[in-house]
């Protein structure tokens, strides 16, 4: 009896009409708009202003002069081609060395550590993420500079070397940890399938899953690569800093960045503008990067 | 002939006793069926005559499985009875990569590097899944771009490229439409001529339709198992006899 006159109530309920404007709805969409353009406008502001400042150097002496000049002896020459090729093969030799190690990390987390090791360590790895790079330095230091002077009988560790195996370590957590997680998110039926075919584990791992999971590698391997070119700290700490061209991993080399943390503080006039400049072309890498990036997992997009 | 044999099987996920005390003969070349209600256990009983209960953490199973006279659970290597075992999945499962080199995978795995055994064999088993020639103009493009039941296909052409003497299928058409379904139908009869086939299905019109023996799954017991014909026409069960004729399930 009760619930058949409940019934008819609720039949009886008609429903109201549409509010004319639902102000509510209005000002959350105009939040949510707000935030979005706090990044945009900060890239665009952050963008204008380091052209602004540089131009007039790339004016003054020269775009090539700048780019691909080997001299850096302000005030007379702003010849940045050094500390492009100590920013480009301290990042590449980071890269060659941190990306294998974290992709066959990822797939020991995901695949192949039992339940108890990976717990500990997947927080060995994330706590690996939030040291300081002032603390990566300080390692560098006193672990790295020290081996590779005995390693290699050379008077100074201070080396491009050093930068190298600094940058592989500090990317290591973010390559890591996307890696991890797209190889994880991939469905399982891609093992199952792989396996009931007769693949092994090892080859399945390889074949299937890794290749399955190569948008989400990429990504991290571009946001380790953006990590390894933008440190600063680190690297002033321990690659010697002499701006000339390094003819050897074995040879001090000083990077985009160091050069612009060195030099920022006393410079003035063109020799400022020519540290903007630097920003510029470090700016231009990383619009590259993300590129290339955006190309690589559009084509996957498509597959 | 059996080709497989079920000896006496019990198999638990950790305290849960999902198989119970299962013995089932699969002889060669025909088509078994195993029906019953959502979690009976009848696709857990699949995946044991190929071992992929292997994957499942907490699983233990005890009993024989018996593939030509030699039990799978003693010390026999995995990858040979899974290249022998094939197995085509509920959700059509290519992997994201070419139609050729799906179909190439199982070759490539087992180490096969001669370019010209690959084609043949991807070619005779498109052909044998009756996907050839909706694909032979486009077997560099994607798999994923293929239509439901063109994938289901290709896993079942996937399947066979490793000259599998058994193929298990875990209801492959349950996520297929209608006419999908009829083409894989029309598939596994021809795949009978060659194949020993267990096939798991939720539809007991399917079962009547392909297969030529059908055992009955209730609460992870065998209930029955018969002649097809038989067992929908004169279950002996009455647990049978209420789940053929719609009462429950």
């Amino acid at each position: 009896m009760e619930t058949a006159s409940k019934m008819e109530m609720t039949t009886n309920v008609s429903l109201s009409p549409a509010k004319k404007i639902d102000w509510v709805e209005m000002l959350f969409h105009g939040l949510f708009f707000l935030s979005a353009m706090v990044g945009v406008v900060s890239v665009i502001t952050i963008g204008w202003f380091v052209f602004y400042e540089g131009l007039p150097a790339f004016k003054e002496a020269g775009v090539l002069n700048i780019i691909f000049g080997k001299e850096w002896l302000p005030p007379a020459l702003y010849g940045i081609a050094s500390m492009i090729v100590a920013s480009l093969a301290s990042t590449m030799g980071a890269v060659l060395i941190g990306v294998p190690v974290a992709i066959m990390t990822a797939v020991f987390l995901a695949e192949i550590a039992p339940k108890w090791l990976a717990n500990i360590v997947r927080p060995a790895v994330e706590l690996l993420a939030g040291i300081p790079s002032v603390v990566y330095g300080f390692f560098g230091l006193i672990v790295i500079v020290p081996a590779i002077e005995t390693l290699f009988n050379i008077p100074a560790g201070n080396t491009l070397l050093a930068g190298v195996i600094v940058l592989a370590i500090m990317i290591l957590p973010t390559v890591i940890t996307i890696s991890e997680t797209s190889i994880r998110a991939l469905t399982p039926t891609y093992k199952e399938g792989a396996l009931a075919l007769g693949a092994s584990h090892i080859y399945s791992i390889f074949n299937v899953l890794i290749p399955a999971a190569k948008s989400g590698i990429y990504t991290g391997v571009a946001l380790g690569v953006a990590r390894a070119i933008g440190e600063t700290m680190a690297i002033i700490m321990v690659m010697g800093n002499a701006p000339a061209m390094p003819g050897s991993l074995l040879e001090p080399a000083r990077s985009l960045t160091a050069n612009i943390a060195m030099e920022m503080s006393y410079a003035t006039g063109i020799h400022s503008s020519a540290l903007y400049a630097t920003g510029i072309v470090l700016l231009a890498f990383i619009v590259c990067l993300n590129a290339g990036l955006l190309y690589l997992n559009r084509k996957r997009g498509h597959a | 002939m059996n080709k497989l044999e079920v000896n006496n099987l019990n198999l638990f996920y950790g305290e849960n006793h999902a198989l119970k005390n299962i013995s089932l003969p699969i002889p060669a070349k025909q088509v078994t069926a195993l029906i019953g209600p959502s979690g009976c256990g009848k696709s857990t009983l699949l995946r044991t005559l190929n071992r992929m209960n292997d994957l499942v953490a907490g699983v233990t199973i005890n009993g024989d499985v018996l593939f030509e006279g030699e039990n799978i659970y003693s010390d026999i290597d995995v990858k040979q009875l899974r290249m022998r075992v094939g197995m085509v999945f509920q959700k059509p499962n290519p992997f994201p990569m070419s139609i050729y080199d799906n179909v190439a995978f199982g070759l490539k795995a087992q180490g096969e590097k001669d370019q010209q055994v690959i084609a043949d064999m991807v070619e005779e088993s498109l052909r044998g899944a009756a996907l050839w020639d909706e694909v032979k103009e486009r077997l560099h493009s994607p798999a994923l771009g293929l239509s439901g039941g063109q994938q289901q296909r290709l896993c079942i052409a996937r399947a066979i490229a490793m000259q599998p003497e058994v193929i298990l299928m875990d209801e492959p058409t349950s996520a297929l439409d209608p006419i999908a379904t009829h083409k894989i139908e029309e598939l596994m009869d021809e795949l009978r001529k060659k194949f020993t086939i267990v096939i798991v299905t939720h539809s007991m019109n399917q079962a009547k339709r392909i297969s030529d023996k059908t055992a009955f799954f209730w609460m992870g017991e065998l209930v029955e198992h018969a002649d097809t014909a038989t067992l929908f026409q004169h279950p002996v069960d009455s647990r049978t006899r209420g789940y053929v004729s719609g009462e429950f399930g």
